[in-house]
């Protein structure tokens, strides 16, 4: 990639201190996001792709911490490295929701159930823009507009109960737009909704990103939902990025084994009526019982004994712009 | 053989209110559904939230008394029985052969239990007193869902989610049943996990002649086990047909706007997608006519004002739509 990236994360390990052992949510991940393109993480649970999220915004809770690793946001006064930043200082603060937005997967439970819509999404554009109340609420009914919520000077009185989740999602990323970031973090964004709701909101989003330039990093477990957003794909497993690349090639010529048995074993609306599908053996290992060498070697079926229980190997190109951590593309020297 | 026929099912539900809590209106949560289900043979009810296929489930094994319509469950060889209005008395020696599977594998099981407790209980409280004979049984459930035996005596915590959604099912099959009612059953699991359930609950099905009404919102996970699939939307039944021919050719706007919802895992089939405008009607307060005309980018002036029956379009396929012959609507694959 010749651009330099808006946003780039470097061996970034975000680990959790519990009394019974540590969990090393995140182990060092690397990945880059582009300017106005759409970053896909996708892995299954405990996979460290909210962390990774998290430790972007540095809102990590404790007993959690960011233990190395570089997370470097280009800015118009230059980069900063906001893995260094105080998370409670004022550039942290004035970075978080004015340059990077998060949007959260239940959207009830990320508004307050006390404010009206109006109230929650004109405190963010007071506290950003300094702005008056009034103006403030005629922003908010322009940005409710904007996401394509119905009689906007209507709802900006109501409270979220009083509306749909489809609705809901729509004001969250209303409150996320509010300060005008460059970066959105869309944390599973769609998967508390309805089918056809998911489309109107994975449209939305697709439709903001043309019109406003803004960079995503789209955070699922649905690989449908990565192949319809996606330009670049990072997939994750056990705190660790596995393969990264564009989306053509990662569902087209993936590498790494578990990219490979993770599309074969997807159900999928265009197989066949009744057709079994590809399985994965074993499950995804509890966090304190994590495998040595290859995260991934207990369920793998290339398996390589004395190799990948013992090492973990290191991510190397695999061909342009992408990248792949196993040790059956490490003869070939790439 | 048909196992389950359920004719003209409906379920309402008062509204209340002011201090009298008087019923001012009805929520007609299913609203004359009809479908039978054969022996070994799955069908899926699918929809939205709110569309009323829970309701149906929960009507089937009477866990709500339903408003209207008959349920008629035929156990064994014997004849078909009504069990719609049946008392709970009458019930209990038909509730042993429909059986459940649910959703969350992390709150259907008890905690204080022991795995071989938990499967072991529906014996016990069925009459197989006998601690041995119910070990073995247990025994040999827990290897139907490939299960290490030693689990029977731990808890449900130290087991992964894929593994207490087996324990679930063999739960449910411990007393030889003849329907599984499944109310999304992988849908909190991770996709590693969902695809090895999916693939047991087929396994299970060619086994032991199993019958399945399997509910699920993902259009994905139902091509994978349905024989046939039903859509609902706002309480009624909008189309019913085989699997291949619902998801290849369907011939209800509703069915067609769904299937172009669901993302296709490649990215070279980003297709126009149909976006359905608004939202899904309130059952409460339904529009008129075809409840989905307000959505519906095919309505003409009589889908507002006459309510569409449910025709056979096709051989087998079964549309709620005045326009169902006429229309060429999109499916996929």
């Amino acid at each position: 990639m010749a651009e330099t990236p808006i946003l780039a994360v470097q061996g970034l390990k975000t680990y959790y201190h519990q009394d019974e052992g540590v969990v090393r949510a995140v182990d060092g991940a690397s990945f880059a996001l582009r300017a106005g393109r759409t970053l896909g993480i996708v892995g299954e649970s405990g996979c460290g792709k909210s962390v990774s999220a998290r430790s972007i915004l540095r809102i990590v809770e404790r007993p959690g911490r960011i233990e190395a690793g570089s997370i470097v946001l280009q800015r118009a006064g230059g980069a900063v490295d906001l893995a260094r930043l105080d998370a409670e200082g004022r550039e942290m603060r004035a970075i978080r929701g004015a340059e990077i937005a998060l949007i959260f997967q239940e959207p009830m439970t990320s508004l307050s159930a006390y404010y009206t819509v109006g109230n929650q999404i004109g405190e963010i554009i007071r506290l950003h823009k300094g702005v008056h109340k009034a103006a403030a609420r005629k922003r908010a009914i322009e940005l409710l507009a904007m996401v394509g919520i119905p009689r906007p000077e209507r709802r900006v009185d109501e409270y979220p109960f009083q509306l749909s989740g489809g609705l809901r999602q729509r004001v969250m990323i209303a409150m996320a737009l509010a300060a005008e970031p460059r970066i959105l973090i869309a944390d599973e964004p769609t998967t508390a909704l309805d089918v056809t709701t998911q489309a109107q909101i994975l449209d939305l989003l697709r439709g903001l990103q043309k019109q406003r330039g803004l960079a995503i990093i789209l955070i699922t477990h649905d690989m449908g939902v990565i192949a319809e957003m996606a330009d670049d794909v990072v997939v994750m497993y056990l705190g660790r990025v596995i393969e990264c690349g564009p989306v053509d090639a990662i569902f087209h010529a993936p590498k790494h084994p578990y990219t490979k048995a993770l599309l074969r074993s997807i159900p999928s609306i265009l197989a066949r009526p009744r057709d079994k599908l590809a399985t994965i053996s074993g499950s995804i290992p509890h966090p304190y019982d994590r495998p040595t060498g290859c995260p991934y070697h207990p369920r793998c079926a290339d398996f390589m004994p004395g190799r990948c229980d013992v090492a973990m190997p290191a991510m190397r190109a695999a061909g342009a712009d992408r990248e792949v951590s196993c040790f059956l593309y490490e003869e070939v020297g790439a | 053989m048909t196992v389950l026929e359920v004719i003209g099912l409906r379920k309402l539900f008062p509204i209340r209110k002011g201090l009298l809590r008087r019923v001012i209106g009805q929520v007609r949560a299913v609203d004359g559904v009809s479908f039978h289900i054969e022996k070994g043979e799955t069908l899926s009810l699918v929809g939205e939230s709110g569309c009323g296929k829970t309701t149906v489930s929960r009507c089937i094994v009477r866990a709500l008394q339903p408003s209207a319509g008959a349920i008629r469950f035929r156990v064994g060889d014997g004849g078909a029985v009504d069990i719609a209005q049946m008392p709970k008395r009458a019930l209990k020696p038909f509730r042993r052969h429909m059986q459940l599977i649910f959703q969350d594998p992390f709150s259907s099981l008890n905690p204080r239990m022991m795995i071989g407790d938990i499967i072991g209980e529906p014996l016990l409280v069925n009459g197989m007193t006998d601690k041995s004979k119910r070990r073995e049984r247990v025994e040999a459930l827990l290897e139907l869902v490939q299960i290490p035996g030693a689990y029977l005596n731990r808890f449900p915590h130290a087991c992964s989610g894929g593994q207490r959604q087996r324990i679930g099912i063999a739960r449910a099959l411990a007393l030889n049943p003849s329907l599984i009612v499944a109310d999304e059953p992988v849908s909190a699991l991770d996709v590693s996990v969902q695809a090895q359930i999916v693939n047991l609950m087929l396994e299970l099905q060619d086994r032991l002649g199993l019958s399945y009404l399997f509910i699920a919102h993902d259009l994905s996970v139902v091509k994978h086990v349905s024989d046939r699939v039903a859509v609902m939307y706002v309480g009624k039944i909008v189309e019913v047909a085989a699997t291949g021919d619902l998801y290849a050719r369907p011939r209800h706007p509703y069915t067609e706007a769904l299937l172009s919802a669901v993302p296709k895992p490649d990215p070279r089939l980003r297709a126009q997608r149909i976006i359905l405008q608004g939202e899904v009607a309130d059952p409460a307060h339904p529009p008129s006519g075809c409840y989905f005309h307000p959505r519906c980018r095919y309505a003409v002036e009589r889908c507002r004002v006459e309510t569409p029956e449910l025709a056979e379009v096709a051989p087998g396929q079964w549309a709620r739509c005045h326009r169902a012959a006429e229309l060429t609507l999109k499916g996929v694959g």
